[in-house]
């Protein structure tokens, strides 16, 4: 048994020591440089006391909520209506509201202004039907549309795993006792699909609020924590700052997901 | 007839969900394909954008690849022995071992690429070589192919299993070999999937991570897209759909369920 | 066919006690003997010890400091399973899923480095051992529950283990195939002249297959017998309950008769102390009308089972008595009937 355990040690071994020396280490240190600029430990605080970060970590927060709210009222119906309705063509259906699955947030930006960006289809028919041509994409509103465009496909598997776990003998059972179709989503279905919420939820939130690469592609003048973040560090050069607050952005991220694994009662498979 | 009408509703619903995610896609591809995107599809079609992106940004395609596999072999080698080890030992350290792989997918790309940046930033000779995203790569990465290991590690009776192989003369490199290793095939395939799919898209670090002799795929379509006419943007967009299509495709061919086998009593 | 090649080996715990990480004391200190070649059953309900046992035999366990475990005289307390050559059949099988019904009754002997003809061979030898020969190149998922346990059992034979050992090996299959595979193991472990230990909780397979029983209750041993003696003869009121069906009066003994609430029974050599007398359900008969009897009960239940009916008899005590009638009559609830008792079967514990 002894034997069997400095095996197992050392088959962990090759992970941990990336991970330490790669991970935990430059985070300890990114967390002291933090502290080491000018204002010292007081960049911790900055965020809620400086004006300028605290509206884009208010604005970073709304614009996450948001998303999250959307993206599961969205993906709620379309995942079990596509697990209880078996037709021909489902299987299309559910290929191409997953296929975007491992877009980057570049890629999803870009989705976003062919979409609603200044040649963007939205534009073209707002135009021909109004004669204003709407564009939206380089605002706080077209980087919502990119997190709603990321999260729909993994919530939309997640909510599917889900529903095709509740047994179908509840929903019967409480329709024998005469509740109505509505009653019968708000007292067996929404409670059944709780904990896939909670996690799709947290996850949806949790990138929407670290996520870099969409708002980077829209505009540099959206205002949220990642592109701020982003600007201390290469504009400014204020390296203490931007490491202040990406550590603060990580330890925001952590939270959520941690406190939706408690929530949810089951392991959240957290992805970027 | 009410239920045929909640029917149709949700359909529309979920077909309009589907556009939203697909037309963008069609328009982008069809950008990339078109001589002048203002002036429409009558400009008539090109492969020209696509031939400029292949000569500009080649080498962008050839380090996503190679930084992809490569970053497969790293997680290849370190982390299925852990997730092994994290299905074999329950404790409560293997738990927070297990929790704190995942932290380099819960914190945001940012935070981890700062770090790396002002730990071994002043390392020259390995800041400015594709180890340095690689790096980040692995950290990102390697959660889901632990997790994905470790999710059919934990499906089948890998105890009972080895101790069937113990039973028969079998040692610990022996049973790793011929029963743990074979048993996880699935999840490492999947997972080596999630990996290769995930780096080769890899942005939030790698933007901070690469250097002008060291930029990927993404790093690339975030230039294209800042400096370039559209339709460059998209023909190299197109590029990438058609690099990831296949992992996608293979992705999704395994998230569907195996058809589960019943098997009778033969008479015996 | 007795080339398990390898001599049937003997089996002795010392002082084996087990206690588990958590503090559960799955095992109080057991001595235990197996002689070479025979078939001991460990039988008790679930918790009782006997698989802890079983693992500690096969060096999947190590029991507690002190404890010590014998193979023909030698200590192998610290090898481990790979280096004992036991056999060992799991409750689940633990038939490897990636590879064929030959690859798995071949393993064993791949990891001795037998040359390939010979495993070939052994493992054709095995297939036709246990009729299984067309699933040679079968997946273990497609095959079905019974088949399963063939391969497992030829799996664990093929490499001439010392000794098989086999954990609750018919629980998973349904009661009909269980019948068959029971009667199956028996020859063989009787052609093989193996020793092998069988854990089970279900005191038909125990009595059917052991040379000897061990029957386990809360990690101790309750009592080590031939099934015949553990049946007639049960040491503990524990063990008589746990096998078969137990009657139980009480009452009290003067003159050479044992009083109850029902009557008396003649019992020459009762002990004056007697306070309850148990007996089996064959020890007991409803006499015909105008024989003399000591007993009188009315019939609570009675199930008619073919060739004879289940009595449910209330005597006026806590529990009504069971007995087995072949009497061609038709009991109805309510009847009053006499009884006799062979005072033969009874027993004080």
């Amino acid at each position: 048994m002894r034997h069997e355990t400095r095996r197992l040690i050392l088959l962990l071994l090759p992970a941990g020591i990336v991970f330490a020396a790669f991970f935990l280490l430059p985070m300890a240190r990114l967390f002291f440089i933090g502290g080491s600029g000018k204002t010292g430990w007081a960049a911790y605080a900055a965020i809620l006391t400086d004006s300028l970060y605290l509206d884009s970590l208010l604005s970073t927060m709304a614009v996450a909520a948001a998303t999250t709210a959307a993206t599961l009222v969205i993906s709620g119906i379309s995942g079990v209506f596509l697990q209880r309705h078996k037709f021909p063509g489902n299987a299309l259906l559910v290929s191409m509201l997953t296929f975007p699955l491992a877009f980057p947030g570049v890629v999803i930006g870009f989705m976003v202004i062919m979409l609603a960006g200044r040649q963007g289809l939205i534009g073209q028919v707002t135009q021909a039907l109004t004669g204003e041509k709407l564009v939206f994409a380089y605002t706080i509103a077209g980087l919502f549309m990119g997190y709603v465009y990321f999260s729909i496909p993994r919530t939309i598997l997640t909510v599917m795993a889900a529903a095709e776990k509740l047994d179908p003998k509840l929903e019967e059972a409480a329709r024998s006792l005469g509740a109505s179709p509505w009653r019968v989503l708000l007292d067996v279905i929404i409670p059944g699909l709780k904990p896939a919420f909670i996690s799709a939820g947290a996850i949806c939130f949790a990138t929407a609020v670290g996520a870099f690469g969409t708002a980077f592609t829209l505009a540099a003048k959206i205002n949220v924590l990642p592109m701020v973040i982003y600007t201390e560090f290469t504009l400014s050069a204020n390296i203490a700052m931007a490491a202040a607050l990406s550590f603060v952005l990580g330890i925001v991220t952590w939270l959520v997901l941690a406190v939706a694994r408690t929530a949810a009662g089951s392991s959240v498979a957290a992805a970027g | 007839m009410k239920r045929r009408g909640l029917f149709y509703l949700q359909l529309g619903f979920t077909l309009l969900v589907c556009a939203f995610l697909v037309v963008p896609v069609f328009l982008s591809i069809m950008a990339g394909l078109t001589v002048n995107y203002f002036v429409g599809i009558e400009s008539g079609l090109t492969l020209r954008w696509v031939m400029e992106v292949w000569n500009g940004y080649r080498d962008t395609i050839f380090l996503s690849i190679g930084l992809s596999l490569a970053c497969l072999a790293v997680t290849l080698v370190i982390g299925v022995p852990a997730a092994y080890v994290l299905a074999k030992r329950q404790t409560a350290l293997t738990r927070a071992l297990e929790e704190m792989l995942v932290l380099p997918v819960a914190v945001p790309g940012l935070a981890t690429a700062l770090a790396l940046i002002v730990t071994y930033g002043s390392l020259s000779g390995f800041r400015t070589s594709w180890a340095f995203i690689l790096v980040g790569h692995v950290l990102f990465t390697l959660p889901f192919m632990v997790r994905s290991v470790l999710a059919v590690l934990s499906a089948i009776d890998l105890k009972t299993l080895e101790e069937g192989a113990a039973s028969l003369g079998a040692g610990f490199w022996p049973r790793f070999r011929d029963i743990v290793l074979p048993n996880c095939r699935q999840g490492i395939l999947a997972g080596s999937l999630m990996v290769v799919t995930l780096s080769m898209g890899e942005f939030n670090m790698t933007w901070l991570l690469h250097t002008p002799f060291t930029k990927t795929l993404p790093v690339g379509l975030a230039d294209a897209y800042a400096s370039l006419r559209l339709e460059i943007g998209s023909a190299y967009t197109l590029v990438f759909f058609l690099m990831i299509m296949p992992l996608l495709l293979a992705l999704q061919a395994f998230a569907k369920p195996r058809p589960a086998k019943f098997v009778a009593e033969d008479a015996e | 066919m007795t080339d398990t090649g390898n001599k049937p080996v003997s089996i002795a715990l010392t002082n084996c006690s087990k206690t588990f990480p958590d503090g559960t004391r799955a095992l109080e200190p057991l001595d235990l003997a197996i002689h070479a070649g025979e078939t001991v059953v460990f039988l008790g309900p679930s918790g009782c010890g006997k698989t802890t046992t079983l693992r500690i035999i096969a060096g999947l366990e190590e029991p507690d400091a002190g404890g010590k475990v014998l193979f023909d005289g030698v200590d192998v307390t610290h090898l481990p399973i790979e280096q004992r050559n036991v056999g060992m059949v799991f409750q689940s099988y633990a038939l490897f899923p990636n590879m064929t019904v030959a690859g798995n009754i071949g393993y064993g002997l791949k990891i001795r480095k037998v040359p390939d003809a010979q495993i070939k061979a052994r493992v054709s030898e095995m297939l036709a051992m246990m009729q299984i020969t067309r699933l040679a190149d079968r997946r273990i998922d497609q095959l079905s529950g019974g088949q399963r346990q063939r391969v497992a059992l030829a799996r664990a034979i093929a490499v001439r283990p010392r000794a098989l050992l086999l954990d609750e090996p018919l629980t998973a299959l349904d009661a009909k195939l269980r019948d068959t595979l029971r009667l199956e193991i028996d020859s063989l472990l009787r052609s093989l002249g193996i020793t092998a230990i069988y854990v089970t909780h279900d005191q038909a397979e125990a009595m059917a297959l052991g040379d000897r029983i061990v029957v386990m209750e809360h990690g101790r041993v309750a009592q080590i017998g031939k099934p015949r003696e553990i049946y007639q003869r049960p040491a503990t009121r524990f063990v008589a309950e746990f096998i078969g069906t137990m009657n139980r009066l009480t009452g009290s003994v003067s003159n050479g008769t044992f009083t109850c609430k029902a009557g008396g029974i003649a019992w020459p050599e009762a002990p004056s102390s007697a306070t309850e007398i148990l007996f089996r359900p064959e020890d007991i008969r409803v006499v015909e009308s105008g024989e003399a009897t000591g007993l009188k009960g009315t019939v609570a239940a009675a199930f008619f089972l073919g060739d004879r009916t289940r009595l449910f008899v209330d005597v006026g005590e806590a529990q009504p008595l069971v007995i087995e009638s072949t009497a061609r009559r038709d009991f109805s609830h309510g009847d009053r009937v006499g009884l006799a008792i062979d005072p033969r079967g009874l027993l004080v514990l």
